[in-house]
């Protein structure tokens, strides 16, 4: 092996020229929109102010729609409350009046509370569930407006907030929406970027995966609900100040529809789709005067004809770098040799320890009084046929199913049964029977979702893009482009993801894996569907997973890969151990060849 | 204020009952929830109001137009907005297909029809604005025909049993050789006649207005959250007991709190027991 194979090169960076090409589209919209008062009459002026408010909630709700794939179908609900809270505070009719900046205040601090209440459910309830709470709550923030007349004014309404100059004047108050949009558009990038953003987006497509590498769903979901509540509640006061009158009647379903529809006409895990959305949206009514009614039913048409023709939306269409064909005969080979700069001290020594697990599915016992070892550095196969529980083990050790008695321990510490994003901190890496991939997202960002516990900035960091993030996004950059050059895949690091064969998936896993820098491998049948050069050199890529002192389970059907890198077998039926022992023991052993091996 | 509470109470229950089986009978054919099942409900009336009250038809003939056309509607939605996305039931499209026809609907209806509610005509002659008003207890009555109908069908028709072996377990219905396309279509069919059948009786208490829908959404969804999902039992036990207390709290509390509770207690009763207080096992994730 020569030196220079061995020494990681630096990883490359991102060109410079691809970002600024990134940014162009972006550019292009905010010079149109600076250039439009100048050669447009105030009408424009309006609508595209109309429109920067409107992107202030929707750039922010992308996060939860778009990224995270929450359906919030009623988010209209927070502006209203953003609205009415900045009107409220400073028409000074409850509490003394309050300068306006402590109005806009408030109304992010209310529509942050209210996002998180909305939100919360998220955490529990899934897709239509989760979109008729938040439909529920938007037909009830309305009820409360027309009703809490001494507030609100009822059905008549109150006047919305005055700015102050120089933002008394259309253009004045154009620029400070546009301004704030811009911010908005600058922040949410920041997070789609960020880890936060990969891991919302592996929430949406690929949530198991998601679990095991570690992500916090709960504190995740949390953190961008209240981000966009408080920006939905800030919209909302743009919105009365643009609207100078609000009643409940300004805030129709059809506002949240705009909202919801444009993000996914937009392409979700996209911020140039739904801003090009969003402006096309407000926009298109003043098209033609009858389309103006019309324009809701036109909305949801879209969303029906893209749902079912184009799901991936504007973006997609704009996504020309996946239409470019891959290198047919690519054949992914392993650089085992780079492992050394991977794992730059070895694990702890300590074993997973199973003791007397029993797991019942009804009246099926799928494990029934389970002893396993997993000593570090050693490969140790799992075997047995269908049903034997092989993959049910596997799931005890990761969280997923809580046995009905029995522990699993790692060293002194009992693992905690049920808490499937706990064993990322111990350093228990997993793939997956059927590859768990976020097929929307590139390789490279596939693989850097597996070291997220290794990030140390908070979410507030990585919306400002402030250094810690900075340093964390190079460090996983780093590591990803390492992991994929051991398992042999960085010529495809910028592919995304559902468009690698299912061999290159399987390679594709092994390295998110790998990015927690492991002390515990679990990998459950990574052969299956591999040709067998393929076999050969994943058998022996495993080898040396474990030589650094990783323990490596591996549940396989391939007998042969299990002899031959196997240090220690053991043989699973109907949920007990037939044979456990070396593999030339077990390979003799009179029940498992009756029972599984044959012959 | 008892009788009171008693007839408007069971009157919206019945109706939150019906939407709640519309969901599941839908649900039952196709394992998809439909956003199109409140504006089934809106349909009614507006349909029901326009027949009756304008054409001047008879009562009968406007209902019978108000099923075939609600029918169709479900056959529609079936066609354009769930078989398309069926392959792809991971994915959830169907929330975002049923809600587009849903919204489409519901814009049709308000340019054409009208965006004020409009009154609905009465039926048989029993008014007075009492417990006794026909506008109580025909939503009763639908529900009861409902419930009666709905246990001939699935316990003593061939058809019926066929529906209950494709909500079983689709795939084996499918291998035995039942129709399933066929019969998701008329299940389809069945859960809009039924919806409309919902808004034409309730059309007195709810008026023809085109913005029923999402209400009915709302509503109707509350009692399938509690009592599991493809639980008619639970549905229609669910549904009374919901108008029944949100009526008694209307007419103690007054509107907004009423609506404010029947939301608190939903999201609570869903946080509690996710799979509805009639369960159902969890599925294997990994």
């Amino acid at each position: 092996m020569n030196h220079t194979a061995s020494t990681p090169r630096p990883a490359a960076a991102p060109a410079l020229g691809h970002t600024l090409l990134k940014l162009i589209p972006y550019a292009a919209i905010l010079a149109v929109a600076l250039v439009l008062p100048f050669i447009a009459n105030d009408y424009w002026v309006l609508i595209a102010t109309r429109a920067a408010i409107y992107w202030v909630l929707v750039s922010a709700l992308n996060l939860v729609v778009g990224f995270a794939g929450q359906l919030a179908i009623g988010w209209v609900a927070l502006l209203t409350l953003g609205a009415y809270t900045t009107s409220v505070l400073t028409a000074g009719t409850v509490l003394p009046p309050m300068p306006l900046l402590v109005a806009f205040a408030a109304a992010a601090v209310v529509g942050a509370l209210a996002g998180l209440l909305v939100g919360l459910p998220a955490l529990r309830l899934r897709t239509f569930y989760f979109a008729m709470t938040t439909l529920g709550f938007a037909t009830i923030t309305t009820q409360i407006a027309l009703a809490w007349q001494d507030v609100t004014g009822g059905g008549i309404g109150i006047p919305g907030p005055w700015l102050p100059s120089p933002f008394d004047n259309a253009l004045g108050f154009y620029l400070l929406c546009l301004g704030l949009a811009a911010v908005l558009t600058w922040m949410t990038a920041n997070v789609a970027r960020s880890r936060f953003g990969r891991g919302l987006v592996a929430i949406r497509d690929a949530e198991v995966a998601a679990e095991v590498s570690g992500i916090s769903k709960p504190a995740l979901l949390v953190a961008v609900f209240l981000f966009s509540g408080a920006a939905a509640g800030v919209a909302g006061g743009l919105f009365a100040t643009l609207q100078s009158y609000i009643s409940p009647e300004a805030f129709t379903f059809d506002l949240s529809v705009l909202f919801f529809i444009a993000i996914l006409i937009g392409g979700r895990g996209s911020i140039l789709g739904p801003l090009i959305a969003t402006i096309v949206l407000t926009w298109l009514p003043e098209f033609a005067a009858p389309l103006v009614v019309w324009s809701t039913f036109l909305y949801a048409l879209l969303l029906l004809v893209i749902v079912l023709a184009v799901p991936g939306g504007i973006a997609a269409m704009l996504d020309f770098g996946s239409r470019r064909p891959l290198a047919r005969d690519r054949a992914v080979v392993p650089r085992e040799e780079l492992l050394g700069a991977l794992f730059t001290e070895r694990p702890a020594s300590s074993a997973i320890v199973l003791k007397d697990v029993v797991l019942s599915f009804g009246a099926v016992r799928a494990i029934d009084g389970l002893d396993l070892t997993i000593d570090p550095g050693e490969v140790h196969g799992l075997i047995g046929p269908n049903g034997s529980g092989k993959t049910t083990t596997l799931n005890v050790i990761c969280g997923f199913y809580k046995p009905d008695t029995g522990t699993v321990r790692v060293g002194d510490d009992v693992l905690k049964p049920g808490e499937p994003q706990h064993r990322a901190e111990v350093g228990i890496a997993r793939t997956f029977q059927t590859p768990r991939l976020i097929g929307e997202s590139t390789v490279l960002e596939n693989v850097m979702v597996g070291g997220d516990t290794s990030g140390r900035a908070t979410f507030a960091e990585a919306l400002l893009n402030l250094p810690r993030n900075h340093a964390d996004e190079v460090m996983l950059r780093e590591r990803a482009d390492l992991a994929l050059r051991i398992v042999g895949l960085e010529a495809l690091a910028g592919v995304r993801a559902d468009r690698l064969q299912h061999s290159e998936l399987r390679f594709m896993e092994i390295a998110r894996a790998l990015m927690l820098q492991p002390r515990f491998l679990l990998l459950d049948e990574p052969a299956a569907g591999l040709s067998g050069d393929e076999i050969a050199r994943l058998g022996s890529l495993i080898e040396s997973v474990s030589r650094h002192g990783v323990g490596v389970l591996l549940v396989e059907h391939h007998a042969d890969l299990i002899f031959k890198i196997c240090h220690h077998v053991t043989v699973l039926d109907l949920g007990r151990v037939l044979a456990d022992g070396t593999p030339d023991e077990v390979r003799t052993h009179e029940d498992v060849v009756s029972a599984y091996l044959g012959g | 204020m008892l009788p009171a509470i008693l007839a408007s109470g069971l009157a919206m229950g019945s109706i939150y009952a019906m939407m709640g089986v519309v969901y599941n009978v839908m649900f039952s054919a196709s394992r998809v929830m439909s956003f199109t099942t409140g504006q089934l409900g809106m349909l009614g009336g507006v349909l029901g109001a326009a027949f009756v009250g304008i054409l001047g038809l008879p009562a009968i003939v406007g209902l019978v137009l108000t099923l075939a056309c609600c029918a169709l509607v479900g056959i529609v939605t079936e066609v354009v907005a769930v078989r398309p996305v069926l392959d792809k039931l991971d994915q959830h499209l169907y929330v975002l297909s049923t809600l587009a026809l849903a919204l489409m609907i519901q814009q049709f209806v308000a340019i054409e029809w009208s965006t004020e509610p409009q009154p609905f005509p009465q039926l048989i002659g029993f008014g007075g604005g009492g417990p006794t008003d026909e506008k109580f207890w025909l939503p009763v009555l639908a529900c009861a025909v409902t419930v009666v109908g709905l246990e001939l069908l699935f316990r003593h028709t061939l058809v019926g049993r066929a529906f209950l072996a494709i909500s079983e377990d689709n795939y084996a219905a499918r291998a035995l050789g039942l129709p399933e396309r066929r019969l998701r279509m008329a299940s389809y069919a069945l859960a809009g006649m039924i919806g409309g059948l919902a808004g034409f009786a309730s059309g007195q208490l709810l008026l023809a207005f085109f913005a029923n829908g999402p209400y009915l959404n709302f509503y109707g969804f509350v009692p399938v959250a509690l009592g599991g999902l493809g639980n008619n039992r639970g549905a229609i036990i669910s549904g009374l007991l919901l108008g029944l207390v949100q009526q008694a709290a209307h007419f103690t509390f007054g509107g907004v709190f009423t609506s404010v509770a029947v939301f608190a207690v939903f999201i609570v009763a869903l946080l509690a027991a996710p799979q509805g207080l009639f369960g159902q096992p969890k599925q294997r994730r990994v």
